[in-house]
């Protein structure tokens, strides 16, 4: 074993700062983000983005006629159902669609994920996120997580346990996965809920001590993802329980997962609010 | 199509025609429900050997239900209890005639509701073993740490395991059917999906057997880029692989060395194809976009390749991990071969076999892989096959990278209407297949997939019967399946 002792030493130190840093330090250099809608009126009769979306993410939306007395549509994207895999972005003519690099985009409602072209985002509202703050105050130093795969194609298992690597060292922020629900503060669910997990989803849940947390990680656990509503079940956790951070992503990588956890607790910022990000 | 003849035979045709497969060194592949007209029909999937070409023989159902073939042929087992589930064909005389993927009870089967109308209910059972102080333990699904949803079935005595029975399917998504209906093109980024850690070879698959049906091939550049993302997945894969073993061994150190070189492994697939599980690249015909080598990345590869060569030697030299993979978990050739083993798996049981190099696809004709073979057929052995695989990877991805020429991505690729076609990768953890039946307008119409883990998943018992807890949890970190890819 003192082998394997000088062996990791001589590694040196392997830890990033991030969230602390520069981008370097968030490893996801050459990571595809998330679409953006960048214009709020399309050509008309175009909806190639639409038909394009494999989850259904992306509608048309009717705006009102401008002084030509033009009919004009806009498109509306919810983050909570694309797994940016840039077919919009690919197919859109008129470049309203854009890749972006944006991909830590945790947030706190569900809301916070739909863009629409009409509706300004609403304004944030001081006192729940006063009283959401007080609550993450009591985690600030530490937080325990029991994950549960509720139907996931394992990609969401693959950057969750990436987590654990010496780059993102997780444990330096005071994060721990545990094994009982009964010691978590926090439920992260990956997956879109097959028919037969939802028992023993149900039954972790419960299990846990209040007050306590639940994140929807991934396209999957927030709206279903690819396989919503098939004959094997799956919506995610909508209307099953409820949720406190929304993670958007296929699958959302490791330095994402962190910013979403740290917004739990109070210690990140969102970045997008009524589905639009403030960069 | 000319990756697979296509045959018609009767059902009474097919035992023989089994036997002489077997009798020429071929072996059964899959089998499962197509329809046709309105009539349900059972397509096999034979693979007469290297370099022959596959063979897809279709039968349609008798009316009272298809004889079984799992006496014979024991990896076709889980595939006829799979028909019974999900397409309501009734199985005569299956050696285990109960539900494997879902239970329905009486209901229709979901992939031909309409036409079904012996709905063949399969009862639930669960083997059981009773005797003076046999003690049962159920864990999962829900297991500590971050892992995959399975519940495992353990029947034992003090640290003997008398019977293992694993109950999977419990994250059965049912991705077969969602490909029903949808353009080949919109499919890939479903294909990917399906075993998010095998997304490549799964897209890649996929993609195959769309161009074997429109009777194309991607254009060369594009080839050598599939073949240099397939090895970078591989990359990964492995190099998790052995954290996780070293993991099970309490290797603390050498489980973080794995996962570091894991990560550095993803950040560079990420930054040459722009998403760490290498997905959204693929397209039938080719790729979805021109890629660019990083001016660094040859030299960061070789640096990572130093490293992992380092890590293996010092796993080599480490008794106490060795200790623990010795003997562990043994499974005899002849037992692999039945129940269908495959990639690293069948390998480590001195199975020769890789599709890389028997039916060579994208650029490995040209640059064929070194196979790793053992005749151990341990823990030890599958984590040996594996390191070989990892080593020859990085000799692979030299010759590839040095031969990417400029030249076109995509090629047209116009899917014909009521079409067949078969594409295969060997993924990380073994060989994926996708058969492929497009409708009158082009669409998808049935798309079946036979992925690695449900292969040796299936297997994976018979190295658990009659074993020690003790060694359980290395045992199932030395096959390295994933869930998902078995549930799909």
């Amino acid at each position: 074993m003192a082998l394997w002792t000088l062996f990791g030493l001589a590694r040196g130190r392997a830890s990033s700062a991030w969230p602390e840093g520069d981008a370097q330090a968030a490893g996801q250099h050459g990571v595809q983000g998330m679409p953006l809608v960048t214009a709020q009126t399309c050509a008309e009769s175009c909806a190639a983005c639409v038909a394009a979306c494999p989850t259904d993410a992306l509608r048309r939306v009717e705006l009102p006629a401008a002084a030509d007395a033009v009919p004009r549509h806009g498109i509306a994207l919810d983050y909570g159902r694309c797994i940016a895999c840039q077919r919009c972005v690919e197919v859109c003519p008129g470049g309203t669609l854009q890749a972006s690099e944006d991909w830590a985009l945790g947030t706190r409602t569900r809301a916070d994920l739909q863009f629409d072209p009409q509706a300004a985002p609403a304004p944030l509202d001081g006192t729940a996120l006063a009283l959401q703050n007080a609550i993450a105050r009591r985690f600030r130093h530490s937080l325990h997580i029991r994950h549960v795969d509720a139907g996931s194609c394992n990609g969401c298992e693959s950057e969750l346990q990436a987590l654990m690597n010496p780059f993102y060292n997780l444990h330096r922020l005071g994060i721990f996965f545990t094994a009982s629900p009964r010691a978590a503060d926090l439920l992260l669910v990956t997956g879109t809920v097959t028919e037969p997990m939802r028992a023993p989803l149900r039954a972790a849940w419960e299990a846990m001590p209040e007050p306590k947390w639940v994140m929807a990680m991934g396209a999957c656990a927030i709206s279903g993802g690819m396989a919503r509503e098939g004959y094997a079940g799956g919506s995610g956790l909508q209307e099953l329980i409820p949720v406190d951070v929304y993670l958007p992503g296929c699958a959302p990588n490791p330095a994402a997962i962190m910013h979403a956890l740290l917004l739990l607790l109070g210690r990140s910022e969102q970045h997008l609010h009524g589905g639009r990000s403030d960069g | 199509m000319s990756n697979m003849l296509v045959l018609h035979l009767r059902a009474t045709d097919v035992p023989g025609n089994i036997e002489n497969l077997l009798v020429q060194g071929g072996r059964m592949q899959m089998v499962y429900a197509s329809s046709v007209d309105g009539r349900i029909e059972a397509c096999y999937l034979a693979a007469p050997g290297a370099g022959k070409p596959f063979e897809l023989w279709r039968v349609a159902v008798p009316p009272g239900g298809l004889p079984s073939m799992a006496a014979h042929v024991p990896l076709l087992g889980w595939y006829e209890r799979e028909m019974q589930d999900l397409s309501g064909v009734g199985v005569l005389d299956h050696p285990e005639p109960y539900a494997l993927v879902i239970e329905r009870g009486t209901d229709p089967a979901p992939f031909f509701a309409a036409m079904d109308d012996g709905h063949y209910p399969a009862p639930h059972v669960l083997p059981e073993v009773e005797g003076d102080d046999v003690q049962e333990l159920d864990f999962g699904p829900i297991r500590a740490d971050v892992f995959e949803s399975g519940q495992f079935r353990f029947f034992y005595i003090g640290e003997r395991i008398l019977r293992y029975h694993p109950r999977l399917f419990l994250k059965h998504r049912g991705m077969e059917k969602r490909f029903q209906g949808l353009v080949p093109d919109a499919a890939v980024v479903l294909a990917e999906r399906v075993s998010g850690v095998g997304a490549l070879a799964h897209a890649l698959a996929f993609c195959q057997a769309i161009e074997d049906a429109a009777g194309i091939e991607a254009p060369p550049r594009a080839r050598v880029w599939r073949s240099v993302l397939a090895e970078m997945e591989r990359l990964y894969n492995h190099l998790h692989y052995l954290g996780v073993l070293a993991d099970a061994t309490t290797l603390k150190v050498g489980q973080a060395e794995g996962r570091l070189l894991e990560e550095q492994a993803k950040q560079l697939t990420a930054r040459v194809c722009g998403h760490r599980l290498p997905m959204n690249v693929l397209r039938p015909g080719g790729l979805r976009r021109d890629l660019a080598l990083p001016s660094d990345f040859v030299a960061h590869l070789g640096k990572l390749e130093s490293a992992s060569l380092r890590y293996l030697d010092q796993l080599e030299v480490t008794s106490s991990f060795l200790d623990r993979l010795h003997t562990t978990g043994s499974l005899p050739r002849q037992v692999a071969f039945d129940q269908g083993a495959t990639g690293p798996v069948e390998r480590a049981s001195d199975l020769d076999r890789d599709l890389r190099r028997d039916h060579p696809y994208a650029a490995y004709a040209e640059h064929a892989p070194d196979v790793a073979l053992h005749k151990d057929g341990d823990a030890y052995a599958r984590y040996r096959v594996r390191g070989a695989e990892l080593r020859a990877s990085f000799v692979l991805l030299r010759h590839l990278l040095a031969h990417l020429a400029p030249g076109p991505v995509l090629a047209p690729c116009a899917v014909p209407a009521d079409s067949i076609g078969l594409g295969w990768a060997e993924s990380p953890r073994g060989s994926v297949y996708y058969v492929v039946h497009t409708d009158a307008s082009g669409r998808l119409a049935r798309v079946k997939i036979k992925s690695p883990s449900y292969s040796n998943w299936r297997v994976f018992p018979y190295t658990v019967h009659g074993t020690n807890m003790m060694d359980y949890a290395i045992n199932e970190a030395s096959f390295g399946s994933t869930i998902a890819g078995c549930d799909r």
